[in-house]
């Protein structure tokens, strides 16, 4: 086997050398040219691209909205006709949902995750590329549906019988339950990595207590999509099956249950909600400490709240139903668990805000992005426990009311927080920081845009305007409200682009950031900016939650590989140093898989055979992925012997 | 800009009917309590981003007394939080509880049935002889409860009148009942509520509240046959209806049109609005929608006809005539 000419095993010592550092950089970095592009597994390429494909889906998304507004402006409009108005909100609320909000989520945790528990890479770097493959050829693919005139139009939700064979012909809701398909098994299996990476890639000494509240929103996410995305994969897979092979889970006329889908689409659904912004809730706390120059109080508190709300969201699905045929007693249940989750959010808010005023503030771009999260997520709460009550619901319900709760509960919770964290952790990425002055115009405008386009939402719900209509006659009084959130909507845009430009400009011309601009506690904050392929010249030894903070310096681990991608592998739970795992090469076959997987799902849009002959392009490059090779076993066995 | 808003009544808060108020009350109390919330969590905030006395050198503090400072208020705030949350589910809980009980002896029994994209409403008497249909246009006797019971023929459709009561949804296959109750006369708009395919926009529905006596009348005049021909022309027209593409759709009581597809036109000279309240009804707009009601209602299943203007005059001078 040494025949094989096996690279000879090196290992790091403390301090780095420079010798380590540059084999380091050899062995970690992806193969150069398209290729190498193609092979990609370094969790930061891939994090890199999954962040720009969510936002390029953010930008899409907030271009169909602005669509709607522009059709919405005025009362009897004729911009867009119903047919292309219902393509556009569901593919408005689609794009939002499963090609944003969840992915943007995951795709700053695969960039993040390891550089903040101090790992040298994420887990199982060759799954997270082929999950990152399908999720973009499932966005693609709904797009691609749209521009053919075969957008989905029975709505983000696609309540049967709407969506069902029946009243929805065509393959347009085909479209929609195959991007289902595509964007979940991504989640699925992001969810997979994130879990793994937080509970064994830590850092030695980083234990559960001592972990970034970011980690822990992020392993709450996770633990959560593992338990909510299978319903709605369920769901639309027996749709598909519905309107594809005519079975009839759906179909009341044959003993289907229509409300069926909503029990499985809510029981996903809502939790979805707390999915997206409790990742916002882990922003929050990094970016509220570091400018605060503070921990954040109440650590275990802030934990438990995490946890809590990561159960208690399974438990409120209901109060999306209340208008149905459901017992009423039950739906008061509903009432109580809905408001409950309100006790969880306030314990953090009160928390943050005991950390604002105990700490040192400084009031920096991404601070103002996360205080914007305290009027709008409030507001978005506070109304949100309106709609748990079920009497209020039943006027509400379906109504602009809802759709102006729950952009400020998505954005006030999600988006600003978002934005908050591109501002903080742009430096790291790309080693040059946002320009302040262009932050704060994005700021101010999508802070006063936002409350422009959104807040008249409430009085035209009140007013009686359903959600979900293409128009609205004159008589109606809707008109003047109507312009102002088209007015609003203006400024979000305007914002919008003064990020863009920020973001291209500071690539170049941004003021140097060094490895920690902000003189941040955590680890992400202990390398350059941006990383080095291996993420750390060698890896931090953690004695607390901020170990940048402490004042005694951090100790280093010696002795893993330079010449193998050696990753150390730390216990659960108090994260000693486990065992040593070699970690996957670059390769070709996630893309491949993916490539496959795709034309499974989509060609089951037309054939149900599909599923039976594209299996094959689905286990040929399963195969190759996994196949062994020779010379790598042998280079593995060196190093678990080498000294 | 100027609104024209027409006298029919839209707002939830503009509570008429004995559910919206009964949901009015509770929104009220509710709103303060959130509001309050919403000030002193604010107000937290702004204290806390201006207070004075602090060290401004930017260092880190990463250890200090403040967790355990910080412990009694903030566990005092989510003490408080919780007090009001208890009083917000009471509250709500209260008003579920009183919902329920609007006393539904001696309503009207009305079945109320949702298509792509109008309501058919059929009013059920113990006599079925006294029973009879119509669309779209609700009259209901003030004072007197009426029994809704709510079903869809098609797809989910919700049955939402704000001025009134709270919504309910119309799912197929599964039947639901909803009481109202108004004690005073007056006019009230509202619209479906789910989200049902291309013309959810134009699925409007009135609900006149008159008083007993012109409820009786207008009912009495709804369970005739539909009028005869006064004239001629309106004859021509009958025959045209009968004998054209109307009649297998439409029904039109004691002529030989007995379509069940589409709304019930018996009476509909005595309807305010066409096409689900979407164009008012008068002659003119009867002969555009006849024409083409695609115009006003992209998708709608109608399909667009074809007279000669004699024909498209006699038809509509009938239609007219359905008092």
């Amino acid at each position: 086997m040494k025949a094989l000419a096996s690279t000879p095993v090196r290992r790091n010592s403390v301090p780095p050398t420079p010798e380590d550092r540059a084999l380091l950089d050899a062995t970690w970095r992806d193969p150069p040219g398209f290729r190498g592009w193609c092979m990609a597994v370094n969790h930061k390429s891939i994090g890199r691209r999954f962040i720009i494909t969510a936002f390029v889906f953010f930008a899409a998304g907030g271009l169909l909205a602005a669509l709607m507004r522009w059709q919405l402006a005025v009362p009897d409009n004729h911009v867009l006709g119903p047919d292309t108005y219902n393509q556009i909100f569901t593919l408005h609320g689609s794009t939002m949902m499963f090609l944003f909000a969840v992915p943007v989520m995951q795709a700053v945790a695969v960039y993040l995750l390891p550089l903040t528990l101090g790992a040298r890479a994420i887990a199982f770097p060759r799954m997270n590329a082929y999950a990152y493959w399908v999720y973009l050829f499932g966005g693609l693919l709904l797009f691609a549906g749209f521009v053919f005139d075969a957008g989905p139009d029975a709505g983000w939700f696609a309540y049967v019988p709407l969506s069902g064979p029946e009243y929805s012909p065509g393959k347009r809701v085909d479209y929609w339950a195959q991007l289902i398909t595509f964007t979940e098994l991504s989640a699925l299996l992001e969810a997979i990595i994130i879990v793994t990476t937080v509970m064994k890639l830590r850092a030695p000494g980083m234990t559960l207590t001592r972990m970034p509240l970011y980690a822990w929103a992020m392993l709450v996410t996770a633990c959560m999509v593992i338990f909510a995305m299978p319903a709605v994969m369920f769901a639309s897979t027996a749709l598909l099956l519905d309107r594809l092979v005519g079975t009839e889970f759906f179909n009341p006329g044959e003993d289907g249950e229509p409300l069926l889908w909503q029990h499985l689409f809510w029981f996903f659904g809502h939790p979805e909600v707390y999915l997206i912004f409790i990742p916002g809730l882990g922003f929050m706390s990094a970016i509220i400490a570091t400018f605060a120059r503070r921990p954040i109080v109440g650590y275990v508190p802030m934990v438990l709240s995490l946890v809590a709300t990561g159960f208690l969201a399974f438990g409120l699905w209901v109060h999306h139903m209340f208008a149905t045929t459901l017992p009423d007693a039950g739906k008061d249940i509903f009432t109580i668990s809905s408001m409950l989750i309100a006790i969880p959010s306030a314990v953090q808010i009160f928390c943050w805000i005991a950390t604002l005023w105990l700490g040192r503030l400084e009031f920096r771009t991404p601070l103002l992005f996360v205080l914007a999260f305290f009027v709008i997520l409030v507001l978005g709460g506070l109304t949100g426990l309106q709609l748990a009550s079920v009497p209020l619901d039943l006027q509400l319900h379906d109504t602009y009311f809802v759709v102006a709760h729950l952009h400020y509960v998505l954005i006030g919770g999600a988006v600003f927080p978002l934005f908050g964290a591109c501002y903080y952790w742009f430096p790291k990425f790309t080693g040059r920081l946002l320009d302040e002055r262009a932050g704060r115009w994005h700021f101010w405008l999508w802070f006063v845009g936002f409350n422009l386009s959104f807040f008249p939402m409430h009085l035209l719900g009140l007013d009686g305007m359903p959600r979900r209509v293409y128009t609205y006659p004159a008589e109606m009084g809707w008109g003047t409200l109507n312009l102002l959130a088209t007015a609003g909507a203006v400024l979000l845009a305007a914002g919008v682009l003064v990020f863009g430009g920020n973001v291209l400009r500071s690539l170049r011309h941004g003021e140097r950031a060094g490895p920690d601009p902000w003189r941040g506690g955590t680890l992400e904050w202990a390398t350059e900016s941006p990383p080095s392929p291996a993420n750390f010249d060698a890896l931090w030894v953690v004695h607390s939650a901020y170990p940048l903070w402490d004042p005694q310096p951090m100790a280093r681990v010696s002795g893993l590989a330079t010449s193998h991608r050696e990753v150390l592998v730390t216990t659960p739970g108090v994260a000693r140093p486990d065992t040593r795992v070699i970690f996957p090469d670059p390769s070709p076959w996630p893309l491949a898989a993916a490539l496959a997987t795709a034309v499974l799902f989509v060609g089951s849009i037309y054939t149900p055979w599909a599923v039976v002959w594209a299996m094959i392009p689905v286990a040929a490059t399963l195969t190759a992925w996994f196949w062994p090779s020779a010379r790598e076993t042998a280079e593995h066995l060196d190093v678990e012997r080498a000294p | 800009m100027i609104e024209q808003t027409s006298g029919d009544l839209h707002a939830a808060l503009t509570a008429v009917g004995v559910g919206a108020q009964r949901i009015a009350a509770l929104w009220w109390p509710s709103l303060w309590i959130c509001t309050l919330v919403f000030c002193a969590v604010i107000a937290g905030l702004v204290l806390a981003l201006t207070r004075r006395g602090r060290a401004q050198d930017g260092s880190t503090a990463a250890a200090d007394d403040g967790d355990r400072r910080a412990r009694l208020p903030i566990a005092a705030a989510v003490a408080v939080s919780v007090g009001l949350l208890v009083v917000l589910m009471a509250l709500s809980v209260g008003a579920d509880r009183a919902l329920a009980k609007i006393d539904a002896a001696g309503a009207v029994e009305i079945e109320v049935i949702g298509h792509q994209w109008w309501w058919e409403l059929r009013y059920r008497d113990p006599d079925p002889s006294r029973s009879f249909v119509t669309a779209n246009e609700l009259h209901l006797p003030a004072g007197r409860p009426v029994l809704l019971k709510l079903s869809a023929a098609d797809v989910i459709h919700s049955f939402w009148l704000p001025t009134l009561a709270g919504k309910r949804d119309l799912i197929p296959g599964s039947p639901a009942t909803l009481v109202l109750r108004v004690d005073t006369p007056g006019r009230h708009r509202g619209q479906c509520a789910e989200f049902c395919g291309l013309q959810h926009a134009h699925m409007g529905l009135l609900a006149i509240v008159e008083t007993p006596a012109a409820w009786a009348a207008w009912a009495e005049r709804q369970r005739r046959p539909a009028a005869p021909p006064g004239d001629a022309r309106a004859a021509r027209g009958l025959a045209l209806v009968e004998q054209g593409s109307c009649a297998m759709c439409h029904n039109i009581e004691g002529t030989r049109a007995n379509g069940v597809h589409g709304p019930d036109l018996s009476h509909l000279a005595s309807r305010e609005r066409l096409a689900a309240g979407t164009l008012a009804n008068e002659a003119a707009n009867l002969a555009a929608w006849i024409t083409n009601p695609h115009r006003y209602k992209p998708g709608v299943t109608m399909p667009a006809l074809t007279y000669p203007a004699a024909d498209l005059d006699a038809i509509v001078a009938y239609l007219s005539e359905l008092e």
